[in-house]
C-alpha cells in the first residue's frame, strides 16, 4: 500500500485545519497576561518639596464615601436631555434628572460620555472598571477554574484601606470578588427575561443602608435596562418605563446624599439598536457617566477645558485617589483632571494638584508596564522603548521642579497626559481589538479545508494515483516565503500568521484546481450530498449556531445519533434488503442481478443488525444519565457517577458504586480479551499477546486497587496512612507504566499472527493446483509472486476455518495454520484503543467506568451495525469494495461528541476536570507539560478513542465477512466463496490505501465541518449576549477536540501502516520458500 | 390510468383532513376554556378519535383492505381483536421510541403516551385499515418497490410525513423562547398533525405527477 502519499495528504489536510484555527483564534480571542501584584501605600507617595512625604493612606481623603450606581447598558443617548424634542422616542428624555443637575448645580455635577473598551460584555466591563485594565476574553492567570478577579482592583484596595464596601445587585460581582465585600446582597442575573428582580431587590435595600452608617462605598448594579434591551430593544415602552424608574432612583439617592459623599451613576456599556452588546461599535461602547457630589467638587463649568468622552478605565485611578487608596497595580487609566485643582492649595494640603495626581498615575502605569513587558512579549519593543524615553523625560522634569521648589511647568501636565494615553493606546492595540481580516482569512482557510476533505474523500483513488500534492505544497511554501520576504522588505518584520495564511490558501486553491481537472468528466450532481447522514451533520452544525442548542448539546447530539441509527435499518428496508428477497419465481434470472444472499444469511444478518441497533439505542439512552450540568441549565442534577467515591458519604452507596465500577472495568478488559481470542489473535508468542494477556489484566487490577485506596475515607485506617499515601502515588504510576509499555510493545511488533507449519512448505506448493492465469499469460517472476500471495492466504484461511475442529481437513493437512491473520489489522488497533481507554479511565472519577463500558459497547454495536448493513447492501452494489459510506462515519464522529458529554465533560472552562492532573501525582507537579497532557487526555478521551478506532470502520465489514458475498476479483474460478477477511486488503493495495484515505478524509470532514460551524457561530454572533459564555468556549473546545482527534486519527492510520509493513515482511519471509 | 383511483383517494384524503379540522373545533363547543395549548390533551384525543373514526369508516366503505379468504364471523372477530392488540402494541412502541428520543421517563408519562396514541392513529391505524394486522405486509409496503397500488403509495407518503413532522416538532423544544407551544408534547403533536395533513395533500399530487413512472406489480 502507498503509505507515504496517504500520510502526506492527511498531514497536509490536518495542517490546513490547524492553520485555519490558528488564524481565526488569533483574530478572535484576545489574550492578555494577568499581573498578580498589588499596589501598596508606599508606592503612591509623591515626593514633596521638603523631602518628607506625607503618608497618603492615612490622610483624610478628598471624598469620604461614595455611592456607585451601575445601570447596566446605560447608553450615552439615554442620559441626554433635550427639552426641545417634540416627540421623544421611548428611550429619549427619560432621565431628566441628570440634565437638570448639570444645569442647575454646575460645580456639583458632571455628565460625560463614558467609553467602554471591547469586549463590551458585563463581566469584562466589571473587571475593567475595577482593575482599570483592559480585560480580554482570556486573561491568563493562575486559576482557570473560578472566575474570581485575581488582579489588583479597586475593591481589594478599598478593603485593604479598611473601607466597608457594601454591594447589591447583579450576582456576577460576588463570583468576581468572593469574600471581598463587607456586606453583599446579590440577586440572580441569569434570566434575561426577568426585568425586575434585581432592580426591585436593590430598591428594597438601598435606602435603609444609605440611612445607616455601616458603609463607606456602596455599589448597586441595576440590570433592568440591559435585560429590557435584550428582550425588547431600546425603542420600546418597557424601556421608557424602566428609565423613568431609574430617574426616580437617582433623584431619591441625590436627596439622601450627604455632603461628603460622591455619587457615581454609570453604564457599563451601551447597546445596539437591537439591544445587544459585546462588540466595538460606538453604540455599544458609549455609555453615560454622571458624577455628583454633595459639596462643590468641580471647578466652575467654564473654568477649564473639559473632556467630552471619558474612557472607562479612567474612573479607577480617579476614584482611588479621591477615596485615598493606591491606584490598582495594573490600571491603565488616567486621572480625570476636573476633580483636581490646577495648583495645590496652600490651605488644603491634602488635596492633590493635577500635576501630583498625574505624577502618581504616571509612576503607577510605568511600573505596571515594566512588570508586564518583563512577563509577556506582546507589546512591540520599539514602542516600549519610546515610552521609556518619554517617562524618563517626564520624571526628570518633575523631579527638578520639585527640588527647585517651583511649581512644575504646565506643559508637563500635557506631556504626562500624552504619555498615559499613548500607553493606553498601545495596550489597547495589542489586547482589545478583534482582527476582522485574520478572522475572515481563518474562516476561508477552514471552509476550503472542508471542501478539500470532501474532494479528497470523493476522489481518493485519483488523488493517490496522480501524486497531486507535491506542486501545491511547494507552491504554497513559495508563496508563503514570498509574503514573508515582502513583509521584511516593507515592514521590517515578519508576521507569521499572514505568511501561513497566504501559503495555505494558495496551496488549497491550487490543489482544488488540479483536482477539478483530474476528476472524471461525468460528475454526478451535488444533490446527492443531501442524503440523510449529511443532513444530520448539517443539523448538527446548524445547532452550533444557537446558544440554546449548545447549552443542551449533549442531548442534541444523542437525538441526532438516535435518528441516524434508526435511519440505517429503515433505509435498508426501503431498498428491500432487510428481508430475504421474495421467492424465486418473481425474480429475474439470477445472472442479471447481483449475487443475492441466501435467505437464511439475510435473516441472520438482519437480526444481527436489529440487535445491534437495539444495543446502540440502549447505550445512547443510558449514556444520558452520565451528563454534567451547565450553570445555564436551570433544573438539572449532575450525574451521581461524577462524584469521586471518596466524597460519597453513605458507605453502602459507596460500596455499590465501587462494585459497579469494578464490574465495568473487568467487563471492559474481558470483552477486549474475548474478542481477541475469538479471532485467534492470542495464539502466538509475540509481545502483543504478552500485552493483551498480562499487561492489560495487571493494569486493570492496579486500577481497581487504586480506586479502592482512593475511596477509603481518610480516618478508617490511621495506622496504614503512610501505606495508603504511597499507594496513591504508586498504583496509578504502575498503571501508566504498564500501559505505556504495552503501547510501546504494540508499536514495535504489532503482528498477532501465529503460524504453524504442519507439512514442509515445498511439498505443499507443489501439490497446489496451478492457477489458471499462469498458464494463459507469460508472467514475470514478480507478478507471479504477487499472484501467489492469495493462494497462500487461502491455504492459511482453510486451516483457520477448521480451527474449531482441530485438524480434520477435507483436502489433507494444510501447509500452514495462521491464527489471527484475518484480523491482523484490526487486532492491534482494538488493543491500542483498549489500552488507551483504560489509561484515560483512570483519569476520570471511578463512576465513569460505566460510561466507558457503554462507550465500548456502543462502538462495538456501531461497528457491527455498519458491518451488517454493508453485508446486506452488498447484494445490491459491489462496485467499490472497501469504501465506507457516510452514515457510519457521521455516526462514529457524533458518538465522539456524545461521549464527550457522557463522560461528564462540558464545553465550559469551569467544568474542566482539573483533578485528572493529580492522578498519580497527589503532591502536584513542577512543570506544566505533564499536567496539561493529563488534563487533555481526560477532557478529550472520547474524541481520542473514536479517532484512534476510526480505521476499524474499514476493517469491520471484512472481519465479519460473509461466505460467498463478495466475488474475488483477481483469482479465478472456485475461489469466489473464500473468506479471507482482512487479507483482501493486501490483495488490493491500491484500493486499500484509497479507502483508508477516503475514510480518514471523511472523518476529518465531519469533524472539520463542526469546527467550521462553531467558528462561524463565534464570528457571526460576536455581539451576542452569550458569546463569551457559550460560543467562545465552545469554539475553543471544538477546535481543541479537532486538533487532538486529528492527531490520534493520524496515529491510528500510522499504526495500520506499521502493521502493513510488518505483514509484508512476514510474507516475504514465507513466500520464497513456497514459491521455490 | 389511475385517474379514478387518484380522484377517490383525493376525496378520502379530504375527508381525513376534514376530520382533523372537526376534531380541533368540536371540543370548543363542549369543553370550557378549550384551546390547543391550554387543554392540549383534549385536543389531541379529540383529533385522534376523529381521525380514527373517519379512516376506519372511509376504508371500510371503500374496501381497500385486502379481501379476506375466510369470511366467517369468528375469523373477522379474531382479526378485529388482533388489530386492537396491534394498535396497543404500536402505542407502546411509539411511547418507548419517544422516551428513547429523550422524553422524560416518568414525569409527564401521560403526555408522552398521548403523543404515542396520536402517532399510532396517524400511522399504524391506517396500516391496519389498509393492510390488515399483517406485519409482514407492513414491512413490505415500506420498501421501494413494495407498493402495490396507489393506496400503498399514499400510505407510504402520509406515514413518512407524520413521523417526520413529529420528529421536526421536537426541534424547537430546547430553544429559550418560552412560547406556550414549546411545552412537551405540544410541538411534537402539532408537528405530527401538520405532517399528516401535508402528507394527505402531497400524496395525490405526487402520485398524479409521477403517474407515468408508477407501475404496480399485480398481486
Ligand atoms: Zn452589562
Ligand atoms: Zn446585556
Amino acid at each position: 500500500m502507498k503509505s507515504f502519499p496517504v500520510m502526506a495528504l492527511l498531514l497536509w489536510l490536518c495542517c490546513v485545519f490547524y492553520v485555519g484555527i490558528f488564524l481565526f483564534v488569533g483574530g478572535f480571542l484576545l489574550v492578555r497576561l494577568e499581573v498578580n501584584r498589588t499596589s501598596t501605600c508606599e508606592d503612591v507617595l509623591p515626593p514633596s518639596s521638603d523631602g518628607t512625604s506625607p503618608d497618603f493612606c492615612s490622610e483624610h481623603p478628598r471624598v469620604r464615601r461614595a455611592v456607585i450606581l451601575i445601570i447596566d447598558a446605560l447608553k450615552a443617548d439615554f442620559a441626554r436631555y433635550d427639552p426641545g424634542n417634540p416627540s421623544p422616542r421611548a428611550f429619549e428624555n427619560k432621565l431628566p434628572v441628570l440634565g437638570e443637575m448639570v444645569a442647575s448645580r454646575g460645580s456639583h455635577s458632571r455628565l460625560y460620555t463614558f467609553r467602554a473598551d471591547p469586549p463590551t460584555t458585563t463581566m469584562q466591563r466589571i473587571k475593567g472598571f475595577t482593575t482599570g485594565s483592559l480585560p480580554t476574553f482570556i486573561d491568563v492567570g493562575n486559576n482557570f477554574a473560578s472566575s474570581a478577579v485575581l488582579e489588583d482592583n479597586l475593591i481589594h484596595q478599598l478593603g485593604q484601606a479598611g473601607k466597608r464596601v457594601v454591594f447589591m445587585g447583579d450576582d456576577t460581582w460576588v463570583s468576581l470578588f468572593p469574600k471581598k465585600f463587607h456586606r453583599s446582597l446579590p440577586f440572580p442575573s441569569f434570566n434575561v427575561k426577568d426585568l425586575h428582580t434585581v432592580d426591585n431587590g436593590i430598591l428594597q435595600n438601598i435606602f435603609p443602608i444609605m440611612d445607616g452608617d455601616d458603609w463607606d462605598v456602596l455599589i448597586a448594579h441595576f440590570l433592568g435596562v440591559d435585560h429590557c434591551g435584550h428582550r425588547f430593544g431600546p425603542d420600546h415602552p418597557a424601556m421608557a418605563e424602566k428609565l423613568t424608574q431609574m430617574d426616580g432612583v437617582i433623584r431619591s439617592v441625590i436627596k439622601q446624599l450627604q455632603n461628603d459623599t460622591l455619587l457615581v451613576v454609570m453604564g457599563d456599556h451601551g447597546m445596539t439598536d437591537t439591544g445587544d452588546h459585546g462588540g466595538e461599535s460606538e453604540k455599544e461602547t458609549d455609555a453615560a457617566l454622571f458624577l455628583y457630589s454633595g459639596s462643590p467638587l468641580f471647578p466652575a463649568p467654564d473654568a477649564q477645558v473639559e473632556p467630552e468622552v471619558v474612557p472607562q478605565t479612567d474612573l479607577v485611578p480617579t476614584l482611588a485617589l479621591l477615596l485615598g487608596v493606591p491606584i490598582p497595580y495594573s490600571s491603565l487609566g488616567q486621572v480625570m483632571l476636573p476633580f483636581f485643582p490646577r495648583n495645590s492649595l496652600l490651605d488644603a494640603p491634602v488635596v492633590l494638584s493635577q500635576v501630583e495626581a498625574l505624577w502618581i498615575n504616571v509612576k503607577q502605569v510605568h511600573r505596571f508596564l515594566e512588570t508586564y513587558s518583563s512577563m509577556a512579549k506582546d507589546i512591540p519593543a520599539d514602542s516600549l522603548s519610546q515610552l521609556r524615553a518619554k517617562f524618563s523625560k517626564i520624571s526628570s522634569k518633575y523631579m527638578s521642579s520639585i527640588h527647585e521648589g517651583v511649581p512644575p511647568p504646565s506643559e508637563l501636565v500635557a506631556s504626562m497626559q500624552e504619555y498615559l494615553s499613548s500607553v493606553r493606546e498601545i495596550c489597547r492595540a495589542s489586547w482589545a481589538r478583534f482582527h476582522p481580516l485574520k478572522m475572515a482569512v481563518g474562516l476561508l482557510v477552514l471552509g476550503f479545508g472542508c471542501i478539500l476533505c470532501y474532494v479528497i474523500s470523493e476522489l481518493s483513488a485519483v488523488v493517490l494515483q496522480g501524486g497531486m500534492l507535491k506542486t501545491p505544497v511547494l507552491a504554497g511554501l513559495l508563496v508563503g516565503g514570498a509574503v514573508g520576504m515582502g513583509q521584511i522588505l516593507m515592514l521590517g518584520y515578519v508576521e507569521v500568521s499572514w505568511c501561513l495564511g497566504a501559503a495555505v490558501l494558495f496551496s488549497e486553491a491550487l490543489f482544488l484546481w488540479r483536482a477539478r481537472r483530474a476528476s472524471p468528466r461525468s460528475r454526478p450532481s451535488h444533490w446527492r450530498l443531501l442524503t440523510p447522514p449529511l443532513l444530520v451533520l448539517l443539523l448538527r452544525c446548524a445547532s452550533l449556531l444557537s446558544d440554546s442548542y449548545v447549552i443542551s448539546e449533549g442531548r442534541v447530539v444523542t437525538f441526532l445519533l438516535f435518528s441516524l441509527s434508526l435511519y440505517i435499518p429503515l433505509q435498508l428496508n426501503w431498498n428491500g434488503l432487510l428481508v430475504p428477497a421474495a421467492s424465486a419465481d418473481t425474480q429475474k434470472p439470477p445472472g442479471l442481478l447481483a449475487p443475492s444472499l441466501l435467505p437464511s444469511v439475510v435473516r441472520r444478518e438482519s437480526s444481527t443488525l436489529l440487535v445491534c441497533t437495539g444495543i446502540l439505542v440502549a447505550c445512547l439512552y443510558l449514556s444520558l444519565s452520565f451528563h454534567n450540568c451547565r450553570e445555564e441549565q436551570g433544573a438539572c442534577q449532575p450525574s451521581a457517577f461524577l462524584t469521586p467515591l471518596s466524597r460519597v458519604q453513605d458507605s453502602r452507596l459507596r460500596n455499590l458504586h465501587y462494585v459497579l465500577s469494578l464490574a465495568s472495568l473487568s467487563a471492559w478488559a474481558f470483552l477486549l480479551h474475548r474478542w481477541l481470542r475469538h479471532y485467534g489473535n492470542l495464539n502466538c508468542t509475540g509481545v502483543v499477546v504478552f500485552t493483551a494477556r498480562c499487561l492489560l489484566p495487571l493494569a486493570s487490577v492496579c486500577t481497581g486497587l487504586h480506586w479502592a485506596v482512593s475511596a477509603t475515607p481518610e480516618d478508617t485506617f490511621r495506622n496504614l496512612a503512610e501505606l495508603i499515601s504511597l499507594a496513591h502515588v504508586i498504583l496509578p504510576r504502575i498503571v501508566f507504566g504498564l500501559l505505556g509499555l504495552g503501547i510501546l510493545l504494540l508499536w514495535l511488533d504489532p503482528l498477532t499472527v501465529f503460524l504453524k507449519t504442519r507439512a514442509p512448505l515445498t511439498s505443499r506448493g507443489a501439490s497446489m493446483p496451478l492457477p489458471r492465469y499462469r498458464a494463459s499469460t507469460g508472467i514475470s517472476p514478480q507478478a507471479e509472486l504477487h499472484h501467489l500471495i492469495p493462494q497462500l492466504y487461502q491455504r492459511i484461511r482453510h486451516s483457520l476455518d477448521d480451527e474449531g475442529d482441530k485438524g480434520t481437513d477435507q483436502d489433507g493437512r494444510p501447509a500452514v495454520e495462521a491464527y489471527g491473520l484475518g484480523t491482523v489489522y484490526s487486532a492491534p488497533l482494538v488493543l491500542l484503543c483498549g489500552l488507551m481507554g483504560l489509561g484515560m479511565l483512570l483519569l476520570h472519577s471511578e463512576g465513569m467506568a460505566l460510561a466507558f463500558l457503554l462507550l465500548q459497547l456502543q462502538a462495538a454495536a456501531l461497528l457491527h451495525l455498519h458491518a451488517s448493513s454493508s453485508n446486506l447492501s452488498s447484494q445490491q452494489n459491489h462496485s467499490s469494495v472497501f469504501s465506507v459510506p457516510w452514515a457510519p462515519v457521521v455516526l462514529w464522529s457524533l458518538a465522539a461528541s456524545q461521549f464527550f458529554h457522557a463522560t461528564g465533560h462540558l464545553p465550559t472552562f469551569p467544568s474542566i476536570q482539573w483533578g485528572a492532573a493529580f492522578v498519580g501525582f497527589p503532591q502536584g507537579h513542577t512543570g506544566t507539560a505533564l499536567p496539561a497532557l493529563l488534563v487533555t487526555l481526560n477532557t478529550f478521551s472520547s474524541h481520542i478513542l473514536f479517532a484512534l478506532g476510526c480505521p476499524l470502520l474499514l476493517f469491520w465489514p471484512l472481519v465479519r465477512e460473509l461466505r460467498g458475498s463478495r466475488t474475488s476479483q483477481t483469482c479465478g474460478d472456485d475461489n469466489g466463496d473464500e473468506v479471507i477477511m482482512e487479507m483482501r486488503l493486501r490483495e488490493n493495495p491500491q484500493q486499500f490505501s484509497s479507502a483508508l484515505l477516503q475514510l480518514t478524509a471523511r472523518y476529518l470532514f465531519v469533524n472539520g465541518a463542526q469546527v467550521l460551524a462553531s467558528v462561524c457561530a463565534a464570528a457571526i454572533l460576536r455581539r451576542h449576549l452569550m458569546v463569551w459564555k457559550v460560543f467562545a468556549p465552545k469554539l475553543m473546545f471544538e477546535a481543541s477536540a479537532f486538533i487532538v482527534g486529528s492527531m490520534f486519527a493520524l496515529i491510528g492510520v500510522a499504526l495500520v501502516m506499521r502493521v502493513d509493513t510488518a505483514v509484508a515482511r512476514l510474507f516475504q519471509r514465507l513466500l520464497p520458500e513456497s514459491s521455490r | 390510468m389511475y385517474e379514478v383511483e387518484i380522484r377517490g383517494m383525493a376525496s378520502a384524503h379530504a375527508l381525513l383532513a376534514g376530520s382533523v379540522l372537526v376534531g380541533s373545533l368540536m371540543p370548543a363547543f363542549t369543553v370550557d376554556n378549550f384551546s390547543v395549548y391550554g387543554t392540549h390533551l383534549v385536543w389531541l384525543f379529540s383529533v385522534s378519535g376523529c381521525v380514527a373514526l373517519v379512516s376506519i369508516a372511509v376504508f371500510w366503505l371503500l374496501g381497500v383492505s385486502p379481501p379476506t379468504k375466510k369470511n366467517t364471523l369468528s375469523y373477522k372477530l379474531s382479526r378485529l381483536v388482533r388489530s386492537g392488540v396491534y394498535f396497543l402494541l404500536s402505542c407502546l412502541f411509539f411511547h418507548i421510541v419517544v422516551v428513547l428520543y429523550g422524553a422524560p421517563l416518568l414525569e409527564s408519562a401521560l403526555e408522552t403516551f398521548s403523543l404515542a396514541v396520536l402517532l399510532s392513529t396517524l400511522t399504524t391505524l391506517r396500516c391496519l385499515c389498509m393492510l390488515g394486522p399483517n406485519v409482514q405486509a407492513w414491512i413490505r409496503v415500506f420498501s421501494r418497490d413494495g407498493a402495490m397500488s396507489v393506496w400503498d403509495t399514499s400510505l407510504q407518503i402520509t406515514t413518512g410525513c407524520s413521523v417526520v413532522g413529529a420528529w421536526l416538532g421536537a426541534f424547537p423544544i430546547p430553544l429559550d423562547w418560552d412560547r406556550p407551544w414549546q411545552v412537551w408534547p405540544i410541538s411534537c403533536s402539532l408537528g405530527a398533525t401538520g405532517g399528516f395533513l401535508t402528507g394527505l395533500l402531497a400524496a395525490p399530487i405526487w402520485i398524479r405527477w409521477h403517474r407515468k413512472q408508477l407501475t404496480y406489480k399485480l398481486k
